[in-house]
């Protein structure tokens, strides 16, 4: 699903994030990705939502060569993969059903196509009756779970998320972890980035970690 | 307690999505539904752009009103000249030349030299008058009575007045009459009143030329109006602009809300442009008709009209687009998701 070939990333100024990096997420894993801050988490992800292109070497997605993809088609990418951010990234000015319909309004679905998808994506993160909420009257687990709705509305193929659990309590966070298992149940490529290692210790996953932009360990897959 | 809420709804789930198979594939959307969806989102921008304007009427009223007042402008000043041209064009029609006699003629042979211009060519009607009817006339007309009584003798000559006959080149015939009935030896001077309308429509066109330049300075005006107002809405959304890109907005969805916004404030402004010109119109037409009727004239002042009126909402529109589109596409690349 997701394959690095020998990935490097520079930033001008001389900082080294990604260096040399090669892995392998296959279809249906899921993978927890740790690592100090720093350590090129959130650059890994970037290159996936191409929010950045690689200094050297190939990013793949679903087969896709993303070098090879232009700037007009990063919108389209970025629809095939549904993020989960640390803050969220929730628009305040509108309620939580506005909020997990938005993708769906930018993809193009008939008005009542996005009520039927954002109730069954609310359905699912157990926030059914809060659609007609703005974002800032829920607490941050719940506003954490309006984000996994607007990631999961478009039935993306792969799921990713930054530090989803960076705000919560342990409880909120297992709790969350446990939405991220149910997708991944129903065939979602699943990549979490967070540094609760005891949270993930848990859990029967594959960890792989990053230091200064290598990997340590947890590279190939163990399925 | 807030933890408390958020764990309820996740227990209460079953362990197992009510929907198999959610999630695994996305399922590509038809052509036909994508322009259906298209169009949709299209009218759902309009829509909310124009309900968010009118929810802050007083930050939006005041840039529709700054560009009503400089589309305004132009406008009005249009609209004038066109009522001038048309007092212009109502006395082409009415040229006469006078021709004033030779003051050695006799009346009896003024008189008879009156009549034969009746048969020459290119002449309507002949009007005579002697020297003493156009002395009596300017006793009256002047109010100097008592002064030209004193005169030992009548100062003004006989006048002929002539009308040429109506055709395509009036003012060329016109002319052409002139010259031919100045050479006479009967007539002392001969003068076209066509002459003053001539000059009208040469101050016209200068005015025409001053009100076009004044009209594209506006109009940039308007553009860097509306451009800063939307450049400012631009920065107040930037949130929102990197959270539709991290979903997989395009530009042009990004790009949409503001264009719309950009229309409204200019069709606002042509709105706004159309009411000053129908209350200017409204206050000047009691004076106008007070005037006209001095001159015993039917004049009225004319509008824009229907045409000209939808020329200028969608004129304004237009402007209002543009000037939202010159400045969004600088300012959006620089809104990237970090």
């Amino acid at each position: 699903m997701i394959q690095f070939d020998d990935v490097s990333k520079r930033y001008p100024g001389g900082h080294s994030a990604l260096n040399h990096l090669s892995f392998q997420v296959d279809h249906n894993e899921m993978v927890f990705l740790t690592g100090h801050s720093g350590a090129g988490k959130s650059t890994l992800l970037k290159l996936i939502m191409m929010m950045e292109r690689p200094t050297s070497g190939q990013v793949f997605v679903d087969g896709k060569n993303l070098n090879r993809l232009s700037s007009r088609k990063i919108p389209q990418h970025r629809r095939e993969v549904g993020v989960v951010f640390q803050n969220h990234q929730l628009l305040f000015d509108r309620t939580v059903f506005d909020n997990v319909a938005l993708p769906l309004i930018i993809a193009g679905f008939q008005p009542r196509d996005v009520g039927r998808r954002v109730r069954a994506a609310l359905d699912k993160v157990g926030l059914l009756d809060k659609e007609k909420k703005s974002p800032v009257t829920l607490s941050g687990g719940e506003q954490q779970r309006v984000g996994i709705a607007r990631a999961v509305v478009n039935k993306p193929k792969l799921l990713l998320a930054d530090e989803p659990t960076g705000n919560l309590d342990p409880q909120l966070s297992a709790e969350i972890m446990h939405l991220f298992e149910q997708f991944n149940q129903v065939g979602v490529t699943v990549l979490i980035a967070t540094h609760d290692l005891s949270l993930i210790a848990r859990m029967p996953y594959r960890v792989m970690s990053l230091q200064e932009g290598q990997i340590l360990h947890g590279g190939v897959s163990t399925l | 307690m807030s933890a408390n809420a958020a764990r309820r709804p996740v227990k209460s789930k079953p362990s197992e999505p009510k929907t198999p198979g959610t999630g695994a594939s996305v399922k590509p959307i038809g052509l036909r539904e994508k322009w259906q969806g298209y169009w949709a989102n299209q009218r759902l921008v309009a829509g909310q752009t124009l309900r968010r304007l009118v929810k802050e009427p007083a930050s939006s009223a005041m840039t529709v009103l700054v560009i009503g007042i400089a589309l305004a402008l132009p406008v009005v000043m249009l609209v004038a000249l066109a009522n001038i041209e048309q007092l212009g064009r109502g006395w082409d029609g009415t040229a006469k030349i006078s021709l004033f006699l030779d003051q050695k003629l006799s009346d009896a042979d003024a008189q008879r030299f009156a009549n034969s211009l009746k048969s020459q060519a290119g002449v309507e009607a002949v009007e005579y008058r002697s020297s003493r009817e156009a002395l009596d006339e300017f006793r009256v007309m002047s109010g100097y009575g008592d002064v030209l009584n004193s005169l030992s003798r009548n100062p003004l000559p006989a006048v002929v007045l002539v009308t040429p006959k109506a055709s395509e080149q009036m003012a060329e015939t016109s002319r052409q009459l002139l010259e031919l009935l100045v050479a006479k030896p009967e007539v002392a001077q001969a003068k076209l009143d066509l002459e003053w309308v001539q000059r009208l429509h040469a101050m016209m066109e200068i005015g025409k030329r001053i009100t076009l330049a004044l009209a594209f300075l506006l109009m940039l005006g308007v553009l860097l109006v509306i451009g800063n107002t939307i450049k400012l809405a631009i920065e107040a959304r930037r949130d929102e602009i990197v959270v539709v890109k991290l979903v997989g907005g395009t530009n042009a969805f990004v790009r949409r809300p503001f264009l719309y916004t950009g229309f409204w404030y200019g069709l606002g402004g042509g709105l706004t442009a159309w009411v000053i010109l129908q209350a200017s119109l409204l206050i000047l037409a009691g004076p106008v008709s007070t005037l006209a009727g001095l001159y015993e004239s039917e004049y009225s002042l004319i509008g824009l009209g229907f045409g000209n009126t939808v020329m200028l909402w969608i004129t304004s529109g237009l402007l209002g687009w543009m000037g939202a589109f010159l400045v969004v596409g600088r300012h959006l690349s620089g809104i990237e998701p970090r």
